[in-house]
């Protein structure tokens, strides 16, 4: 596939290896923030590729896996109020909440839809005006801009059986708080589709302020390597810096049109991350220009108390204070098809690639 | 959850346009894209085109190596 597979090519790949290799001196730590890196990273064995003086650790970036347990609890809560319809990402569906999840509620008779776009959630909502059509909104800045324009074509189509339960994240936030915890991190692979949306001024207070590396990263095997390569550069030379890998798609102010529509629709708000706790400012919520599509506002849910996963070590190998390995439950108790935590659930989550690339 | 694919556009009705990834055909919104038209790769995330990809910044990728006296 155009645009690709020559980024995949061996020759090249394994040429970058050995210029890392050749320049890079210091003990270093980086941190790849996305999900889709951690999968990238493991499905082409870039470890092996790299000298060991460079360590490798996994973020916060898998929506699935830093989505708080009780918003599962409000799904599958609302999944069973009659004549509604669940549309969700294909990722949320297996994800444990405190008594079910939506596979369970699924088998047991809900009406639960898998879909790829916000857009087939509009055309089941067309289709079924007698039913209340329900769209699970996680994500981060990638994702946020196609929830913003469905809710905008919801409303520019007068559909009035359409509701969104929001549970949007922004990126930064989590970064900072790794930062100020104190995680040893000397440089990250910021999320390369993140930033197609949101631009690279809001890295800026990392390299400013925390005096760390930022290099906005793709993710074929040479964008990464590449990637690997520019922060090296930039911690050899004590220079960290804001710099983009991903210029073919990544433009220094984002895209302005995607990030109208999200502040026309949303408007932060604080949020309780799985593993990470509260952090300020690091969601999105529906302003109440736009309450009527707002499920949370529509149904007014209240859920029991929350029941957590004994035993399960999601929190610290979201942060990157241990690898899934480190989990007593991983592999035996826990695995992709009967998963304790989150990060098994989804293809992105660290526990699940661990699991199905290997250590 | 943050996959973008590549796309072609072969064909634009209104603010859709239909697109080809690996042989594969698939519609894609361009709500969120100004100045789209056909022929252009544009990255596709959850049924919306989120960005153009520039094939000059492409190639600027590729030819890092070279540059670098390795390649």
């Amino acid at each position: 596939m155009k645009f690709i597979s020559e980024y995949r090519d061996g020759k090249q790949i394994r040429e970058f290896s050995e210029l890392i290799h050749k320049v890079s001196k210091k003990n270093i730590c980086i941190m790849e923030v996305c999900g889709s890196h951690t999968m990238a990273i493991h499905r082409f064995g870039i470890k092996n590729l790299l000298p060991a003086n460079i360590k490798l650790i996994s973020g916060p970036g898998c929506p699935v896996c830093v989505t708080a347990i009780d918003y599962i609890d409000k799904a599958v809560a609302i999944s069973k109020i009659q004549d509604t319809i669940i549309t969700t990402f294909g990722d949320l569906i297996k994800v444990p909440g405190s008594y079910s999840s939506l596979e369970k509620e699924k088998a047991r008779g809900s009406d639960i839809r898998m879909v790829y776009s916000i857009l087939e959630s509009l055309d089941i909502a067309k289709a079924n005006p007698d039913k209340k059509i329900v769209f699970l909104a996680i994500g981060f800045e990638t994702t946020t801009p196609a929830t913003a324009a469905g809710i905008l074509k919801a409303e520019e189509l007068k559909l009035n059986n359409f509701l969104v339960l929001c549970s949007h994240k922004i990126m930064p936030p989590p970064m900072e708080a790794i930062i100020e915890e104190g995680i040893k991190v000397d440089g990250f692979l910021a999320p390369g589709h993140v930033s197609v949306i949101s631009g690279i001024e809001m890295y800026r207070f990392i390299s400013e302020k925390f005096h760390k590396g930022v290099v906005v990263a793709g993710f074929e095997p040479m964008d990464i390597l590449q990637s690997v390569y520019m922060l090296v550069q930039q911690l050899e030379n004590n220079t960290p810096k804001v710099e983009i890998q991903y210029s073919r798609v990544v433009k220094p102010e984002g895209n302005p049109k995607a990030r109208l529509a999200v502040d026309t629709v949303f408007e932060t708000t604080d949020a309780n991350w799985r593993g990470l706790g509260i952090i300020p400012k690091s969601a999105l919520k529906i302003k109440s220009a736009f309450a009527q599509f707002d499920a949370e506002k529509v149904f007014n849910i209240k859920i029991e108390e929350l029941k957590g996963s004994k035993g399960c070590i999601c929190g610290q190998v979201l942060k990157g204070l241990k690898p899934p390995s480190d989990c007593k439950l991983f592999g035996k108790v826990c695995t992709p098809e009967n998963p304790t935590g989150a990060c098994m659930v989804s293809s992105e989550g660290a526990c699940n690639v661990f699991y199905r690339f290997g250590i | 959850m943050c996959l973008g694919v590549p796309a072609r556009i072969e064909a634009i009705t209104g603010s859709e346009a239909k697109v080809v990834m690996g042989g594969i055909e698939l519609r894609a919104s361009l709500d969120l894209l100004d100045d789209a038209k056909v022929g252009d790769y544009v990255l596709v995330h959850a049924g919306f085109a989120i960005q153009k990809v520039d094939e000059e910044e492409a190639n600027k990728t590729l030819e890092l190596l070279k540059e670098l006296g390795m390649g």
